[in-house]
């Protein structure tokens, strides 16, 4: 990467000019060192978020149709854990993967293992909350004519759940969100090792405390960019099911 | 006379809400290809009895026997109710189109592709709504709505259908022009079938046989005329319509009829009654005559009175007139009538009743 530099004087346009004609250089070259971040970025939320959504639509549609004791606290529980500090969540982590801690032997502190690990317990909740609520809002009867129909129970979640497709969707955006824009966790169980456990969002800490502000505008935008494509296709899927 | 077995069976049944008995109801059995209808007011039970009889509301205690084998609640209960359908009063539709809508039932099954379109567009086309297979259930009107859910119901050919209060949201025209449909297809494939309704009309249309509930109970079961005019006791009476129900003493006896005394007037019907025993006599509108005539000529109602018109009420094809003649009485006449007589509210009339049309039940004293 090349010399960053800063004017103390100058005309902060300077800044924001020099980090986006520094981001299209870097995306146009296809810099080995950003695709790799970027990419990385990619794979540790993408995989955190298909883990929180295999756990959150399960346990959140479990949830919303079982009535058990201590249903209140759990559904307290989930709301509580959409707003998790990131930080904690890391905070605990780490501890676990800690060499002297219960899952030390594993010896995935410092690796993205660890962070997509961090990052599905931030976003679990997130679709558990969601998924909780888009089941609930379905019409009661509808589970007693999904049964009437002759649906095993399985077959009655399944059916419920793509139901409630349009709420869902919106769970997957807002678990991918949270977790494709966090750091905290990630700097804390992945380290930020270059070409290892360097994210986007890493990076960027990085770069800024070292004042090396064009790169940090650059990896920003690319995050930025990123984000807004990824959910622009989802949005594209959920805003077809909703005119069908 | 009934030769068909019966397809469904239940004994002892009892459903309890938080400690409260919502329904109890000891013996019921449904022949083959009959079309029963419950009716009541809100809150009798007929919703219970239905999803108790599908196993969506699991029993207190009680058993089922479809097609004379006792029903297993614990084990696989989906494929007792694979035999069965049920429409409810919402449409209760997927968000998809019409035609996956109608499909469900056989994709639950696992038919296969080509059998299904087959079936689909067979039971689409028989309510009408084969032209809008494609359309996406959200954009469908009431009618529309609930012949989708009936078609989806009759295309997995159930033995028992079972349809609860269906068409109560349905504006008139599209319940009439249903009710036609349904009457039609049901009279085709003779299917069993068990719908709830609080509409009597609808009962009296539709059904073989009438069960009429309150309070989680099967007050009388039979066939409509049985029920219409033979009710077993007052709030029977009173549901299936008939408007007029007296309460009094049996003062005379003549043979085969006796006189009862109703606030000091003298009635008379036919049937046996003690001397002094209390009975409540039924006696429908539409049997209830009314003239202006100041003769005396000889009628064959034993049962004349001077009474005066209290209200007079629109009921569409024909008028409510409610009359006191010492006791409350109620009868029906068309608008023609009502312009011949000149009726209005305050008039004084004749009123007149056969002694052979009041139904007489006798008040069991307890």
């Amino acid at each position: 990467m090349v010399f960053g530099y800063w004017d103390l004087g100058g005309v902060k346009m300077d800044l924001i000019l020099e980090g986006i004609k520094k981001a299209f250089w870097l995306l146009i070259t296809f810099d080995p060192e950003v695709m790799g971040i970027t990419l990385l970025s990619l794979q540790v939320s993408g995989t955190a978020t298909l883990v929180s959504l295999l756990i959150g639509i399960s346990v959140g549609t479990a949830v919303a149709l079982s009535k058990f004791p201590g249903r209140r606290i759990v559904i307290s529980l989930i709301n509580t854990g959409m707003g998790l500090p990131p930080v904690v969540v890391g905070l605990f982590v780490t501890i676990f993967l800690w060499r002297n801690g219960p899952l030390g032997f594993f010896r995935i502190l410092y690796t993205p293992t660890a962070m997509i690990i961090a990052q599905t317990v931030i976003a679990a909740p997130i679709v558990m909350g969601i998924t909780l609520v888009a089941i609930q809002q379905l019409p009661p009867k509808l589970r007693l004519q999904i049964l009437a129909l002759g649906a095993t129970r399985l077959q009655m979640v399944w059916i419920l759940i793509k139901e409630a497709k349009l709420p869902l969707l919106a769970a997957v955006m807002a678990g991918f969100g949270g977790v494709i824009s966090e750091v905290g966790a990630s700097i804390m169980v992945g380290g930020n090792i270059k070409g290892y456990s360097r994210v986007l969002t890493t990076a960027t800490v990085m770069e800024t405390s070292r004042g090396n502000f064009d790169i940090a505008i650059a990896l920003g935008i690319i995050l930025l960019l990123m984000a807004y494509f990824i959910n622009l296709i989802l949005t594209q899927i959920q805003q077809r099911e909703r005119s069908r | 006379m009934n030769e068909s077995k019966p397809i469904l069976e239940a004994k002892n049944l009892e459903v309890r809400k938080g400690g409260t008995i919502i329904l109890n109801v000891p013996f019921l059995l449904i022949p083959k290809g009959e079309i029963l209808s419950l009716i009541g007011p809100n809150g009798a039970g007929k919703t219970t009895l239905l999803q108790t009889l599908s196993y969506l509301f699991k029993p207190f205690q009680g058993e089922i026997f479809f097609k004379g084998e006792k029903v297993n609640a614990n084990h696989s209960v989906f494929e007792y109710r694979r035999k069965l359908a049920m429409v409810f009063q919402e449409p209760l539709l997927f968000d998809t189109t019409v035609f996956d809508n109608v499909a469900s039932g056989l994709k639950i099954r696992r038919m296969k592709k080509q059998e299904i379109r087959r079936i689909v567009m067979e039971h689409l086309d028989q309510l009408g709504m084969g032209h809008l297979s494609h359309r996406s259930a959200r954009t469908l009107s009431g009618g529309e709505a609930q012949r989708t859910s009936l078609a989806r119901a009759f295309a997995i050919q159930p033995e028992v259908l079972l349809l609860d209060e269906p068409f109560a949201s349905l504006d008139p025209p599209s319940r009439e022009s249903l009710i036609e449909d349904l009457e039609r297809i049901l009279r085709q494939t003779r299917t069993t079938t068990i719908f709830a309704t609080h509409d009597r009309l609808e009962a009296l249309r539709l059904s073989d046989r009438i069960a009429v509930m309150n309070g989680g109970k099967i007050l009388q079961i039979g066939t409509p005329g049985e029920v219409m005019n033979h009710p077993v006791d007052e709030f029977v009476a009173s549901f299936v319509g008939v408007e007029t129900v007296l309460t009094g003493r049996v003062i005379k006896r003549n043979g085969g009829t006796f006189v009862v005394s109703i606030s000091g007037k003298e009635i008379e019907a036919v049937g046996e009654a003690h001397l002094g025993e209390a009975v409540i006599l039924c006696i429908r509108p539409e049997n209830v005559t009314l003239s202006i005539h100041p003769s005396k000529e000889a009628t064959s109602a034993r049962n004349v009175f001077l009474g005066k018109i209290v209200k007079i009420t629109s009921l569409g094809l024909y008028q409510k007139v409610q009359l006191h003649c010492g006791f409350p009485l109620v009868a029906y006449v068309t608008h023609h009538s009502l312009e011949e007589l000149s009726l209005r509210e305050g008039k004084e009339v004749k009123v007149s009743f056969k002694a052979t049309a009041i139904h007489v039940v006798r008040k069991k004293e307890k």
